[in-house]
């Protein structure tokens, strides 16, 4: 056995021990890279399809389901149906139809919206179930710790919300995690973005005193315990991402 | 932690060995590495809100665990001791990272549920504590069950703390709503009881831990130091 205590074995095990670990690791990501992605694109059309209420009940029937998303399986295919390629780029206050829109990273949008003069460019899904149509608007904004995402579907008025997921990368798991949880998403459908003709946003607000969510037009629901920074990211994600597309909004209300 | 390492049969012994069953079953009660050797506090601390984040987390500590104590144990002889701590966190990080690929690949929607313990994982002190103690002086197997014994001495610590936690704090054992539903006001509710929310925060978790420290050392007075 060659002497472990020497200057250049430890230098040459440091060195081989790199090389290998990099390379298997490289290997790894290399060859699952494919698989990951697809996955990824997966998720992203069950939470759309999960914000404007296509989840697990509706095919299944059963009301229990109506908290899960729909299979990854069937994400692509029921993503065809529901929203097909009535995908939008907007900007400003033009709309163009694209099947770019679902590649669009929200985040990289918003990094290079700060540079001044670029035209941001904002991702907009139209899902029609049963001749009704519903907005879905991706938002992107801080948690406490990480990152934190969602959709929001608006319905056909422009005003009222159908439906919202929202998804988080490391909230403390039992406080601020809790945003993805139905009874936290639950209460964001059927309140107003608006407050009479201006825009309002949705407050995550302490002390609503609003547990059931009864009052739908005071732009409020209720926040969750212990995860006041996370709630406040979901309410500072409302008022700007959503905000962007509300030029867009009010041009096709006057059409 | 250090005399176990150092007892190495040397005979050849039998896979299920009395010794080697102890290896399992000694870090669960009288050498558990949270309440004896008050290693892993941190994620006992952190992820104890909900029963099911501790279950999940104590699975992927004991695979991480049992797989570097083997690895490790089987280069111990070729490492340097003067970069061992870097090799030993080299060879936990490269786990890490290929099972958090391997979930994301194949098992998506369980990665989605692990999320940000995969990365705790790394910063588990009772897996350098092992790695250190004894990977790097006792053969793969014993390293192994070595492995399995302390990961699951720890679960055992995260499910309880994780139980009582869930129940008092939210009302509820993985999502379940075992009291009754606080806002419909049934169950338990409906009798005027209260969910404690200060259970939901990271110091209560510690005040548990020290109760279930407290009804073992009370339980064997010989873990009480002079």
């Amino acid at each position: 056995m060659a002497n472990t205590d020497k200057n250049s074995y430890t230098i040459g095990f440091a060195i081989a021990m790199v090389v290998l670990v990099g390379s298997v690791l490289a290997g790894t990501f290399g060859s699952l890279k494919t698989k990951i992605d697809e996955n990824k694109k997966k998720e992203k059309k069950q939470n759309i399809l999960f914000a404007m209420g296509i989840n697990k009940s509706t095919l299944t029937k059963n009301a229990a389901d109506a908290t899960s998303p729909v299979d990854a399986a069937q994400a692509d295919e029921l993503f065809s149906k529901y929203i097909g390629d009535n995908q939008y780029i907007i900007e400003g206050t033009k709309a163009t139809k694209s099947d770019k829109a679902f590649g669009i990273d929200v985040k990289k949008e918003g990094q290079k919206a700060k540079e001044a003069g670029y035209v941001r460019k904002l991702p907009l899904y139209i899902g029609s179930v049963g001749g009704k149509k519903s907005y879905i608007v991706p938002l992107y904004g801080k948690g406490l710790w990480d990152a934190i995402w969602g959709y929001v579907a608006l319905d056909g008025d422009l005003k009222t919300v159908k439906g919202a997921f929202f998804d988080h990368k490391g909230e403390t798991p039992g406080l601020g995690a809790n945003i993805k949880e139905a009874f936290f998403y639950e209460d964001f459908k059927g309140e107003s973005i608006y407050s009479g003709a201006e825009y309002k946003g949705i407050t995550v607000a302490k002390g609503n005193n609003d547990p059931k969510n009864e009052r739908k037009n005071d732009n409020k629901v209720d926040a969750i315990a212990g995860a006041t920074i996370t709630g406040d990211g979901v309410t500072a994600m409302i008022k700007t991402d959503l905000k962007l597309y509300v030029p867009y909004f009010e041009s096709i209300k006057v059409n | 932690m250090a005399e176990v390492a150092e007892k190495e049969a040397k005979q050849k012994e039998p896979l299920f060995s009395k010794k080697n069953k102890g290896l399992m079953t000694d870090p669960l009660f009288d050498n558990n590495p949270i309440t004896i050797q008050v290693l892993g506090i941190c994620s006992a601390l952190a992820i104890t809100a909900q029963l099911k984040a501790s279950i999940v987390m104590a699975l992927a500590v004991m695979f991480v665990l049992a797989m570097g104590n083997v690895v490790i144990s089987l280069m111990r002889n070729i490492i340097p001791s003067k970069i061992r701590i870097i090799v030993q966190l080299v060879v936990v990080a490269a786990l890490v990272i290929v099972v958090d690929l391997t979930l994301k690949a194949f098992a998506y929607e369980l990665s989605k549920q692990l999320s940000v313990f995969v990365g705790l994982i790394i910063t588990n002190c009772i897996i350098m504590g092992r790695f250190e103690a004894f990977a790097l002086g006792n053969g793969p197997w014993k390293s192994f069950l070595d492995g399995i014994g302390n990961a699951a001495g720890y679960g055992l610590i995260l499910i309880i703390v994780g139980f009582f936690r869930e129940l008092l704090g939210s009302g509820t054992l993985l999502g379940f709503k075992v009291l009754g539903d606080p806002i419909e006001k049934t169950g338990l509710y409906a009798l005027g009881y209260e969910n404690n929310g200060f259970m939901l925060l990271a110091p209560m978790a510690l005040i548990t831990v020290g109760v279930i420290i407290w009804i073992q050392r009370s339980r064997n007075k010989s873990l009480i130091e002079s």
